[in-house]
């Protein structure tokens, strides 16, 4: 199913330009229309293509998923792998910080985060102002907050993998501490962490969507499923549709991400 | 005993004064300066004025100078005023907060409640027809945007059948108890709803680790009705693991309550919290985010007692 959504949010600007609708193409005339064979979920408040907005938001939020859960992975992957190898008060400075972000009320820090001035800073403000900023920071935020689980995944593994023989052979022949981490014990904590960065995946793009619900996240002229969200929200009266199909991706996509990671998991602990 | 709990409240209060400075230092970088907001907003502010605010906040001075002077006057009760209420910090947080606690608070017991039936029947048949789409169900739980879920709620059963309000918390002249609950149906509804799929699977997946220890075959042998071995053996070893992730998820609890209270208009500090940052509110988004924390870590360490309570091998 996830195949399917990626498949199709990425298909999106080929499907778009072989039927000729261009999904940022403004109609006034036919605002709000219901389903036709010209639009196949009709259109929204100034007459563009709900299909195809869809498509465009489905791959921006997808895109700052993948992301994000993969700069999440890195970085939880890191903080674990040193954590679990050093021992003594690195890991326990780190674990500490990890509960401690676990159990802090992150969205109302993440929107004060969200709201920062980047220019107060020191970012330049032609990078300041460009579309894109708001998709970096997204993912940066996410990644932020998203490596803790990833953190705890490998930080167990290797505290299991680091006396097991043939790390101790390693040591032994006079490896040194990089590459003991990364080609000894990495390869064995990748199986659950491939499990966590799947289901991390549905947690970022929940998070994304919240953000840009509440006009924190990505800007316009960009769009993802939580910003069309967002507008659809003061059409409640007059167009509720717009506000089922982009909330109904998003759940669609989570239970997606969500039931892979599931199916991850039991294909491992079966082969162990 | 005693010694635990004092070493956990300094810890809390070690991690409080941290988050105080990193929130206050995080405020600083919002958009915009208070002290010209200030003069926006009221033209008879004379430039003598000005100097002397600027001096009362500490403007100019280094990051943690101006914390000091903040937090000196934070200890004695003054967290300064709301741009946005017109109000003191404090007259403006306090009902917001009592508000909060109690969508929080019924969301939580009625979705601990419904995880705690839910998620031991389901372990007691694992495999079952039930089991499979009660997993499901679950998944759907955790997997849905809290505010879609508001919205469809909103649109079902306030827009189309009219049976509860959509927003607010009580209709303007009647401050009625049965009113206020009329109110918070919904907001209670969606709140528990986000939160009782993690819950259930949570609880499902400790009581079937519980139910197939041993001491739990010995009770059986000695012939504990099944009702017993269910309810008394293993659910006490099965709280264990449930309270240490409930304990981890007053967070989230928070998070998830700051956007059903935005989306139903209601007055809590979620929404305050979010009208505060929007509205370049600074006293208020500071004291408000601080009391959420100090929320969020009274709920963690409410939790480390019942952890302590529970199993009887944690001694500190």
């Amino acid at each position: 199913m996830l195949a399917v959504i990626a498949a199709a949010a990425f298909a999106g600007p080929l499907i778009g330009t072989a039927l000729g609708i261009d999904p940022t193409a403004v109609d006034l005339t036919s605002r709000l229309a219901g389903p036709s064979p010209a639009h196949l979920l009709g259109t929204d408040e100034l007459g563009r293509d709900v299909l195809l907005r869809l498509m465009e938001g489905g791959r921006i939020s997808l895109a700052i998923g993948i992301a994000a859960a993969l700069a999440a992975a890195v970085i939880g992957t890191t903080i674990g792998l040193v954590a679990g190898y050093l021992g003594a008060w690195t890991d326990r400075l780190l674990m500490r910080l990890t509960d401690a972000i676990i159990a802090l009320p992150l969205l109302p820090l993440l929107i004060v985060l969200a709201a920062l001035d980047l220019g107060k800073l020191g970012v330049p403000a032609r990078i300041a102002q460009s579309d894109d900023v708001s998709l970096v920071r997204i993912i940066i935020l996410a990644a932020l907050i998203g490596w803790t689980t990833a953190a705890r995944l490998v930080r167990g593994a290797t505290l299991v993998t680091k006396n097991r023989d043939f790390v101790r052979a390693a040591r032994s022949l006079g490896a040194g501490t990089p590459h003991i981490l990364l080609r000894h014990i990495l390869p064995n904590v990748m199986g659950p962490l491939i499990v966590a960065t799947s289901l991390s995946v549905g947690d970022v793009i929940l998070l994304e969507s919240v953000l840009s619900f509440l006009g924190l996240g990505v800007q316009p002229p960009l769009a993802s499923w939580g910003s069309m969200l967002s507008n659809a929200q003061d059409l409640i009266e007059t167009g509720s549709q717009l506000a089922i199909y982009p909330g109904a991706m998003i759940f669609l996509t989570v239970i997606a991400c969500n039931l892979l990671g599931d199916g991850l998991q039991r294909r491992l602990d079966r082969q162990r | 005993m005693t010694r635990f709990v004092t070493l956990r409240l300094v810890e809390i209060a070690g991690v409080l004064i941290l988050m105080s400075f990193l929130i206050y230092a995080l405020i600083g970088l919002m958009p915009g300066d208070p002290i010209d907001l200030m003069r926006g907003t009221d033209p008879h502010l004379s430039s003598a004025d000005i100097a002397r605010l600027k001096e009362l906040y500490g403007v100019g001075q280094p990051l943690f100078g101006r914390y000091l002077a903040w937090a000196r006057q934070a200890v004695i009760g003054n967290l300064g005023y709301s741009r946005l209420f017109a109000e003191p910090v404090l007259t403006a947080l306090l009902p917001r907060l009592a508000n909060s606690l109690a969508l929080m608070g019924t969301s939580f017991v009625l979705a601990f409640a419904a995880a705690l039936g839910l998620g031991i029947a389901a372990a007691r048949r694992p495999g079952s027809v039930f089991d499979r789409t009660l997993n499901l169900l679950c998944f759907a739980g955790v997997s849905v945007p809290t505010f879609w879920l508001a919205l469809v709620l909103i649109l079902i059963f306030a827009a189309r059948l009219g049976w509860f309000p959509a927003s607010g918390i009580a209709t303007p002249g009647n401050g009625g108890l049965d009113d206020r609950v009329w109110h918070l149906a919904l907001p209670v509804l969606t709140l528990t709803l986000a939160s009782v799929g993690s819950y259930t699977r949570y609880v499902r997946a400790a009581m079937r680790e519980a139910l197939g220890q041993d001491h739990i075959r010995t009770a059986r042998a000695k012939g504990a009705s099944e009702r017993r071995v269910v309810w008394h053996h293993a659910l006490r070893s099965a709280l264990v693991p449930v309270v240490t992730v409930l304990a981890l998820s007053f967070g989230s609890l928070v998070s998830g309550a700051l956007v059903t209270e935005t989306m139903f208009a209601y007055p809590g500090m979620g929404k305050l919290i979010f009208d505060a940052v929007m509205g370049n509110d600074y006293n208020l988004a500071l004291a408000a985010l601080l009391l959420a924390t100090a929320t969020t870590l009274a709920g963690n360490f409410a939790a480390d007692l019942a952890y302590a309570w529970l199993d009887p091998r944690v001694s500190y």
